[in-house]
C-alpha cells in the first residue's frame, strides 16, 4: 500500500492588496491538509492572510533551454518604455 | 540550522568529462562566477547536482535529528514560559528540515528517498546531535554555542549558487535570530542563579565546547573538496575560518557569564589579534561520525520507530484521498 | 444572561472560591493537554504532523497561562503560573480527566483532542459573552484557536475513521476505550452552577446536545460507531484522577521540585 503523499508548491498571500508568492512545497495526502500543512509549516510567523495550493505536478513551466528563444526578443523593443520617446521638457502631464 | 561542514565528509563526485559539453559546463561556470543563481531546470554539471543533494539533503537530517535531544526535554521545561519557547524551537527545527528537503527535492531525489538514506544508516548528519541532553543547561548551551556554531556556518549559504538552498537558507536564518539568544538566555539566568544552577551551567559548557567546535569540520588542511565547492559557490569561507570567527565572538560571551571554557591552551593572540584554542580530538570526531557517538544508536532508533509507528496513519490518509477521488471526480 | 456585571472585588468567599476553581479548571485542561502533545514532538508519524501537533500544544500552553495568571489573581494567594502549574499534586489538579490520558497511537491522540476540541469550541464559545469580561476576552482569543484545531483533529478523524481498515478499527477502539471520559464534560456541580447563576459561565445543559450533534456529524463522515455512554467514577476537575497524571506530573515538575525556590 502507497504511503508517499504527493507534493504541493506553497503560494501565500502575506497582506491583503499584495499577490501570492511561492514560499516553497510539502507532502499531503488530499488539498485540505495541504492548506493546513501550509498553514503550519509557512506562515508560524504571520507571514501570510491567504494561501493558495497546488501539486507540484500540475505546474507547467517554460524550458530553461529555450529562454533565449522566448525571452530574449523582448530585449529590442525598447519602445514599449516611455523613456524611449523624447518629449520636450516644457511639455508637462505626460 | 545545523549544518557542520558536511560538504566534507563522503567522497566527492568529480566532474564529468564525459556526456557534458565542455561549452555548457563553461557556460554554467560563468554564470556562477557572476553570481547568477542556478534554478531547478536549468542545466548543471552533474558533479554540482550530487554534491548539492547530499550537501542539502544531510542538511536536512540534522534538522530533523536535531529536534530529538531539545524535545528531550520539553515536557520537562522549567517553567510554562520555557515550555512554550522550547516547542517553538523544536517545531522550527522541523520546519527548517522541511524547507531543506523541499529544496532538495528541486534537484531530483525525493524525500521517501532521502529519508530511506537517513534511516538506513547511509546518509550523515551532524555529529553534535550524537551527544545527550542531560540537564536543564544542555538547553541554554545548545542555543548558545550549537545553534551559534550553526548561525556561523549558514549566513554564507543564504548566498549560495543554487537558488533554492539560498533561499531556504534566508528563511532559516530568519527565523533562528531567536534560537541563540533564547538559549544564552538560559545560561546567563542559570549562570547569575543558586550554586547547583552554575555548576549545571558550567557543567554544560563543559560538555557542549569541543563538540560544538567540531561541527565546523576538519581543518582546512585535511579538508580536500572545499576548492571545488568555493568555485561553485556553494561554500564561501573555510571551516577553520568560520571556526576562528566563532571562537573569537564566543570567548568574550563566556567570559560575561562567567564561566569557564574548558581548555587550558586557549590564549588572546595579540599578534593576529585572535583567540587561539588548543588542539581538536579529532578521533573523538571521527568516532562519532562513524556512528560511535554516545547517542548514534539512540536517535536512528527514534527516527525508525516514529516512521514506523507512522505508516498506518500515512497509508490511511492516502487511503481516504483515493476514495475521495473516486467518489467527486475532479473537474476537467 | 443577565446584565450584570462582574465584580471583581466582591467579597463572597464561596463565590470567589467557586471562580477561581472554575477558571483553574479550564486552564488546568489546557495544560494537561498541551503537555500530552508536547510528548509527540519529533516523533509524529509525519514531518508536517510534527509541527501541526506543536503548533497545538503551543495554543494549549498559552491558554493555560493566560488562564492559570488569572486564576492565581482570583485565588489572591500569590500564587502565579508556575506555582500553579509547577507547585501542585495531582488532587489539587482540576483538569478534566479526559485531558490527562495518554497519547497511545496518533489515532488515540486525535480522538483525545476532537472531543475536546468539540467540548473547548461550546464553552468558549459560551463564555466570550461573560459578565466576567476579562474571562470573556481569553475565551475571544481562545475560540480562534480552537475552531483550527477541531478543523485538524476532525480531518484526521474523517481521515482515519474512512482509510484503511486497519485505521478504522484502530480509531474506534481508541473511541471506545476513551468514550467513558465524555460523561464528564458536561456534568454540572456547585461551581458550574454558581458560575452560571452570575452569568460568568454558559450553562452546561445547553451545550451538552450541541456538542453531541457536533460529534455525531464528524462520526458520521469517519464512519465510525458512537459508543454507549458509560456512567463514571472519574472527576478530574474535583481533583478525582486516573493514574496517569501522576506520573505525568512527576515529569512536568521534575525540576521545580528538584531545585526549589530558584528561577529559571
Amino acid at each position: 500500500m502507497s504511503e508517499d503523499w504527493p507534493l504541493y508548491e506553497v503560494f501565500i498571500r502575506s497582506r491583503s492588496g499584495l499577490e501570492h508568492k511561492h514560499v516553497g512545497s510539502l507532502h499531503a495526502a488530499d488539498a485540505r491538509m495541504a492548506i493546513e500543512h501550509a498553514r503550519d509549516v509557512y506562515t508560524r510567523r504571520q507571514e501570510g492572510v491567504s494561501i493558495w495550493v497546488m501539486r507540484s505536478a500540475d505546474i507547467i513551466a517554460s524550458d530553461p533551454e529555450e529562454a533565449d528563444s522566448l525571452f530574449e526578443p523582448a530585449r529590442d523593443k525598447v519602445y514599449r518604455h516611455p523613456t524611449f520617446y523624447a518629449i520636450p521638457e516644457e511639455v508637462k502631464n505626460l | 540550522m545545523y549544518t557542520q561542514a558536511l560538504d566534507t565528509h563522503g567522497k566527492e563526485p568529480l566532474p564529468a568529462a564525459t556526456g557534458e559539453s565542455g561549452a555548457q559546463a563553461q557556460r554554467f561556470q560563468a554564470r556562477v562566477d557572476a553570481e547568477d543563481k542556478i534554478e531547478p531546470k536549468d542545466w548543471m554539471p552533474d558533479a554540482y547536482r550530487q554534491t548539492l543533494i547530499r550537501q542539502i539533503s544531510q542538511h536536512a537530517h540534522s534538522e530533523i535529528v536535531g529536534m530529538l535531544p531539545e524535545g528531550n526535554w520539553i515536557t520537562r521545561a522549567p517553567s510554562l514560559r520555557r515550555k512554550a519557547v522550547l516547542i517553538a524551537k523544536v517545531q522550527d527545527e522541523g520546519g527548517h528540515g522541511m524547507y531543506l528537503y523541499s529544496a532538495a527535492e528541486t534537484l531530483g531525489i525525493s524525500r521517501a528517498q532521502m529519508f530511506e538514506q537517513l534511516l538506513s544508516g547511509t546518509a550523515k548528519y551532524s555529529s553534535i546531535f550524537n551527544y545527550p541532553t542531560l540537564t536543564w543547561a544542555d538547553l541554554g548551551a545548545i542555543g548558545w554555542l550549537v545553534d551559534g556554531a550553526a548561525i556561523m556556518n549558514q549566513i554564507p549559504i543564504c548566498r549560495c549558487s543554487y537558488g533554492p538552498y539560498a533561499r531556504a537558507m534566508v528563511r532559516i536564518c530568519k527565523e533562528e535570530s531567536f534560537h541563540q539568544r533564547q538559549g544564552f538566555e538560559i545560561m546567563l539566568t542559570l549562570a547569575q542563579g543558586s550554586g547547583a544552577q552554575r555548576a549545571m551551567a558550567q557543567d554544560a559548557l563543559n560538555r557542549w565546547w569541543w563538540p560544538s567546535i567540531m561541527m565546523f569540520g576538519p581543518s582546512d588542511a585535511d579538508s580536500k573538496h572545499t576548492a571545488q565547492s568555493m568555485r561553485w559557490k556553494i561554500k564561501r569561507f573555510s571551516n577553520d575560518e568560520l571556526r576562528q570567527k566563532f571562537v573569537d565572538i564566543t570567548v568574550p560571551q563566556a567570559q560575561f557569564l562567567g564561566l569557564a571554557i574548558p581548555d587550558r591552551e586557549l590564549r588572546w593572540d595579540p599578534g593576529t589579534q585572535h583567540y587561539l584554542i588548543g588542539p581538536i580530538d579529532w578521533n573523538e570526531f571521527h568516532a562519532v561520525l562513524k556512528g560511535n557517538g554516545p547517542c548514534n544508536r539512540e536517535r536512528l532508533e527514534a527516527r525508525r520507530a516514529a516512521d514506523e509507528a507512522g505508516r498506518w496513519v500515512r497509508e490511511a490518509a492516502a487511503a481516504h484521498a483515493r476514495k475521495q477521488s473516486t467518489r467527486t471526480p475532479q473537474a476537467p | 444572561m443577565s446584565a450584570r456585571t462582574y465584580a471583581p472585588n466582591e467579597r463572597d468567599p464561596a463565590q470567589q472560591e467557586a471562580h477561581f476553581r472554575y477558571v483553574l479548571r479550564l486552564g488546568d485542561t489546557s495544560l494537561v493537554l498541551g503537555q500530552r502533545l508536547g510528548e509527540w514532538v519529533g516523533h509524529a508519524p509525519a514531518l508536517e504532523e510534527d509541527l501541526g501537533l506543536a503548533n497545538l500544544a503551543l495554543d494549549l500552553i498559552g491558554q493555560a497561562r493566560l488562564l492559570l495568571t488569572y486564576a492565581g489573581e482570583l485565588e489572591g494567594r500569590g500564587r502565579d503560573e508556575d506555582a500553579l502549574a509547577f507547585l501542585r499534586d495531582a488532587p489539587e489538579f482540576a483538569n478534566l480527566t479526559l485531558a490527562e490520558q495518554p497519547n497511545g497511537d496518533f489515532g488515540h491522540t486525535i480522538v483525545r483532542q476532537w472531543l475536546l476540541d468539540a467540548w473547548q469550541l461550546e464553552i468558549y464559545e459560551g463564555l466570550r459573552v461573560s459578565a466576567d469580561t476579562r474571562l470573556g476576552a481569553i475565551a475571544a482569543k481562545a475560540i480562534k484557536e480552537t475552531r483550527y484545531h477541531h478543523r485538524f483533529s476532525s480531518g484526521w478523524l474523517i481521515r482515519l475513521g474512512d482509510g484503511t481498515q486497519e485505521s478504522h478499527d484502530r480509531v474506534q477502539a481508541a473511541l471506545d476505550s476513551l468514550w467513558r471520559f465524555t460523561a464528564e464534560l458536561f456534568a454540572a456541580d456547585d461551581v458550574d452552577e454558581r458560575m452560571k447563576a452570575a452569568a460568568i459561565a454558559p450553562a452546561l445543559t445547553e451545550l451538552a446536545p450541541r456538542w453531541s450533534a457536533r460529534i455525531d456529524e464528524d462520526l458520521r463522515a469517519a464512519t465510525l460507531k458512537r459508543p454507549a455512554a458509560q456512567p463514571y467514577p472519574w472527576h478530574g476537575r474535583r481533583g478525582v484522577h486516573t493514574e496517569h497524571l501522576g506520573h505525568m506530573l512527576t515529569e512536568m515538575q521534575h525540576l521545580q521540585r528538584t531545585y526549589p525556590g530558584v528561577r529559571w
